[in-house]
């Protein structure tokens, strides 16, 4: 399977992603540069996490406009695999592809710690090697990442069951513990926390490995 | 052009002497851009004239160093990767001092810049920074509130700057003292790693190579940054905010990897950042290194605004700006990289043969100054000395603990052992998925993942014990930091010191500036830490009050990658040692420690006492331990002595101990005294701690077994302290919190 780790100026995630997919996943991982509109055969698209363009005016709001997004919005209306981590489920958010938004922290501080997660659904190529009830122990290093959405897009996430992780604990004001979300189609999915984060012990947790092996286990060639 | 008066002279900072130096060199009298060029080479900041003298006795040279001091970091080099090249780390550490008092928030976030781009201009990717800092008490009924505003704007600044260009803080150290609270200590340490053969440096090598500028535009902020760093405080400080500059992680984010892509090319020849005295240092420096001129014309320097003067132009420290000379042929291969990330470069210059650096307007020659004297040959000064500033009794007071547990309580409450993660969780301390041991631990770690070594970091001073003996003082402070090291299995192989000091032209200042750097040199060499590099922060001073003598070290150690031990007891029913045994103590030896501190509220006497050869004996045995697993769990004993470090390894896991000690040493100095050579370990293979304990011929005493939820500590029978985990673990965990929004309530 191959994956494709967008680069945005500002993008510090990127090396992570890819390190994570080409070194501990055991998948193919090549960068995707934003002025760019050749996803190069990726079968899921990772927008990384960091500051986008230094996420001025609003983190992701400038990020939207970048030609690699367009691909990706294709990508995503064939029903390609889209995976907004951190920075990436804000731009998935500005951009459309995901409902609600993304606000301060409640707290009003940066926020860097592990924390526990459960798995919304299992029905999505992100959760779907996720045992039932298993808490993930995984990382968000975020200022911006108080999820919130209309009550009516909420309560259709849940009815939906595309709510895709929950925090156990919810560390910043998000709407109904909101960690990660899944689009009506359940092919884009965006979270917060950092699964490429979680993917060795040496990083303290592997349970990041769980999402990637999700999407290995639902990933079916086409070609 | 303004006339150079005896005024306009002493307004740049100059004495009469230096000014005569400078006509000299010139052979003529300079003019007001020639006279400002000369003030902040010459400033304290830029030339280390006090210092320099007293820097030559530190020793700098192993057979790890690939680059000692004098170049924008030093470089140590860590071991080879799997094709067998060799790889290496730069590091160093630079103070943000003066600007982060006047705006804490931006003086902090462009010290983090500053120190970021002398890693990444060697050709190394920043991968850890940490910080010392230093601030007044957040309580107190005067300058509390102000204290508070400028730890959260420092705090809020380094996380800006550090989250955004996605380097990880790993860890660091906050304290607090009244004589900071008017010249508060912002020191930032930051590492790279980077192959040997991919080293760059800031020399202007080949005549007629072109000189190219890269980065941000050049704006009127930051003129006279460096002798702004280089005076005293006084009422009228706070006017010289516009001295400030304004950081912008995200352009540095973009420099960074625009110029780790063009130095690949192999087009560039040499590379230096614009940080303090920003166009004229980096100009000045690389020709003087090379031994060759540059001459630049400033009407190709981009710029933010319009109708800046040259004198402005060459003074400016707007941030984010690099300097570097490509060869000549190659130039659009380095314009090509900075185009891609949307960077300004022009071409403003050309190397020259002649020596000089010479700054051209529109072709009208504005100054024009011999390079080498400029950069090199800043007046010496050997400032006298006499016997180190302290006003400090030798005697101690009587004192004698009603309960020693609330004592212990006192000092989990206090700012400056309280948890700091308020602090640290605002950092992003995993960017880049290397942080083996992130804040909070002894010491941080980074693995490199190229070669499966790792790199420990350990920041550390201590003002009380310096204010009391600066010598002894600095030698503690380098043998904790290497304990450190020890205590995650660590091997110290490098150090870079800021001294942090008041006015050198005082000689009680200037004494502990000496005692302070031959008690280092003493030290560093038993330890066998060569300093790579440094930084000197002098005038730390406001209204006459000089902060205490603050010499603050950053010493890393090289280890084989693996999950460090930490210092938390993992496990119930493990056996406790205390390796290096209980140690000396007197009364006079108690008046640095925090028990002096935040339970008597007093200062006095002399600091700990230091036995080198011992130390060094406990750390190659604890070394060994981690190392080979024979204890789970490491911390070595510091501020609040034995009953302290004990608390601190009980709180990971809530999993405390029953200590049962024999010692005739009065209970305050048993629990408290902060004497060094000592660790905590736990261990589920006595045997073998016991067996290499003895193989280095340093005590290990068998102090006790850890225990769920509980700590207790008892000697000779009698109970001392007991306490339940959680309840001590609670005042710690929320203290510094409480203290910051007390003021909210109030």
């Amino acid at each position: 399977m191959k994956f494709g780790v967008v680069v945005f100026p500002g993008s510090n995630c990127d090396h992570d992603a890819w390190y994570a997919v080409s070194h501990n996943v055991g998948h193919q991982a090549e960068f995707l540069w934003h002025s760019d509109t050749d996803l190069k055969q990726s079968d899921c698209v990772i927008l990384p996490g960091g500051f986008s363009y230094g996420d001025y005016l609003r983190c992701g709001a400038i990020a939207k406009f970048s030609p690699i997004l367009g691909a990706v919005k294709k990508h995503a209306q064939a029903g390609g695999l889209v995976m907004g981590i951190c920075n990436g489920f804000q731009i998935l958010t500005e951009s459309g592809l995901l409902p609600g938004a993304l606000v301060r922290n409640r707290g009003l501080k940066f926020i860097c710690a592990p924390v526990r997660l459960t798995a919304g659904t299992r029905n999505s190529p992100f959760t779907n090697a996720i045992p039932d009830g298993r808490q993930l122990t995984i990382p968000i290093a975020h200022g911006e990442g108080c999820y919130v959405a209309e009550q009516r897009v909420l309560d259709e996430l849940e009815a939906e069951e595309r709510i895709a992780f929950r925090y156990v604990d919810n560390p910043n004001g998000s709407l109904r513990d909101i960690a990660g979300v899944l689009n009506k189609e359940r092919n884009v999915m965006g979270m917060m926390p950092h699964p490429e984060r979680a993917t060795e012990p040496l990083m303290g947790s592997s349970d990041g490995l769980l999402v990637f092996e999700s999407l290995v286990r639902a990933f079916v060639p086409t070609k | 052009m303004s006339q150079i008066t005896p005024e306009v002279v002493q307004a740049h900072q100059i004495t009469p002497d230096e000014y005569e130096r400078i006509v000299s060199i010139l052979g003529r009298e300079p003019n007001i851009t020639e006279l400002g060029i000369f003030s902040v080479m010459w400033s304290e900041h830029c030339s280390y004239k006090s210092s320099r003298v007293h820097l030559k006795k530190l020793p700098t040279r192993s057979k790890l160093v690939v680059q000692g001091p004098g170049e924008n970091a030093g470089i140590l080099e860590i071991g080879p990767d799997a094709e067998g090249r060799p790889w290496c780390i730069a590091f160093k550490i630079e103070s943000h001092n003066h600007p982060s008092f006047i705006e804490p928030f931006q003086g902090a976030a462009t010290g983090v810049g500053g120190i970021l781009r002398d890693i990444f201009t060697m050709g190394a990717r920043p991968l850890a920074v940490m910080d010392a800092l230093r601030f007044g008490p957040l309580d107190d009924p005067e300058t509390g509130l102000r204290n508070q505003r400028i730890l959260e704007g420092v705090v809020g600044g380094i996380a800006h700057y550090g989250n955004c260009f996605g380097v990880p803080t790993v860890g660091g150290e906050t304290t607090f003292e009244p004589s900071y609270a008017g010249n508060p200590l912002v020191n930032v340490f930051a590492l790279g790693v980077f192959r040997k053969d991919q080293i760059f440096y800031g020399k202007a090598h080949g005549v007629g190579n072109p000189v190219i500028y890269v980065g941000s535009k050049t704006g009127r902020d930051g003129i006279h940054g460096a002798t702004m760093a280089s005076g005293e405080f006084t009422e009228e400080s706070k006017q010289k905010r516009p001295n400030v500059q304004v950081g912008d992680p995200f352009m540095e984010k973009l420099l960074l990897e625009a110029c780790l892509e063009a130095m690949h090319t192999g087009a560039i020849a040499g590379i230096q950042d614009m940080g303090a005295a920003g166009l004229t240092c980096s100009t000045c420096e690389m020709s003087s290194r090379a031994g060759t001129g540059i001459e630049i014309d400033l009407q190709h320097v981009p710029q933010r605004e319009t109708g800046m003067t040259p004198y402005e132009i060459m003074l400016s420290e707007s941030q984010e700006r690099m300097l570097l000379v490509a060869h000549k042929g190659r130039e659009h291969e380095v314009l090509e990289v900075f185009k891609k990330w949307g960077l300004d470069a022009k071409i403003i210059g050309t190397v020259t043969g002649d020596g000089m650096m010479r700054v051209k307007d529109h072709g009208k020659v504005v100054a024009e100054i011999p390079s080498r004297p400029l950069a090199d040959e800043a007046p010496l000064y050997r400032r006298p000395y006499t016997k180190p500033l302290r006003t400090a009794p030798m005697e101690a007071p009587a004192f004698a603990s009603s309960d020693l547990t609330g004592d212990l309580f006192t000092l989990a409450s206090s700012e400056d052992l309280c948890s700091k993660e308020w602090i640290w969780r605002q950092y992003d301390y995993m960017v880049r998925t290397n942080t083996l041991e992130g804040p909070g631990g002894d010491a941080a770690v980074i693995r490199v993942k190229e070669t499966g070594t790792s790199v420990a970091m350990s920041l550390d001073g201590n003002g009380r014990y310096c204010y009391l003996d600066p010598r002894e003082g600095t030698k503690l402070l380098v043998a904790e930091c290497c304990r450190n090291l020890a205590c995650v299995g660590a091997e110290p192989v490098g150090a870079t010191n800021n001294l942090n000091f008041g006015n050198p032209e005082r000689p009680e200042i200037m004494a502990q500036i000496v005692e302070a750097i031959e008690g280092m040199a003493e030290a560093c060499a038993v330890f066998e830490t060569p300093i790579t590099g440094g930084n000197v922060s002098l005038y730390n001073e406001t209204l006459g009050e000089a902060v205490f003598p603050s010499p603050v070290m950053g010493i890393v150690g090289l280890m084989k990658t693996g999950a460090p031990a930490g210092i938390a007891f993992k496990e119930a029913g493990e056996d406790v040692f205390l390796i290096g045994g209980i140690g000396d103590a007197d009364n006079v030896r108690m008046g640095g420690t925090q028990y002096a501190k935040q339970v008597l509220k007093r200062i006095w006497g002399l600091p700990p006492k230091l036995d080198m050869e011992f130390e060094k004996r406990v750390q190659q045995a604890v070394r060994a331990m981690v190392s080979s697993r024979a204890v789970t769990s490491a911390h070595d004993l510091s501020d609040g002595g034995l009953a302290w470090a004990l608390a601190e390894c009980s709180f990971g896991k809530e999993i405390g101990a029953e200590v049962e000690l024999h010692s005739t040493l009065p209970p305050e100095l048993l629990l408290y005294h902060e004497g060094p050579s000592r660790v905590i370990a736990a261990s589920d293979q006595p045997e073998q701690v016991i067996a290499l304990a003895t193989q280095y011929g340093v005590p290990a005493l068998r102090i006790g077994r850890t225990r769920e939820g509980h700590l207790s500590i008892r000697n000779q029978g009698q109970t001392l302290i007991e306490t339940s985990v959680a309840a001590l673990k609670q005042q710690w965990a929320t203290a510094l919190e409480g203290k910051l929004h007390a003021g909210l309530h109030a």
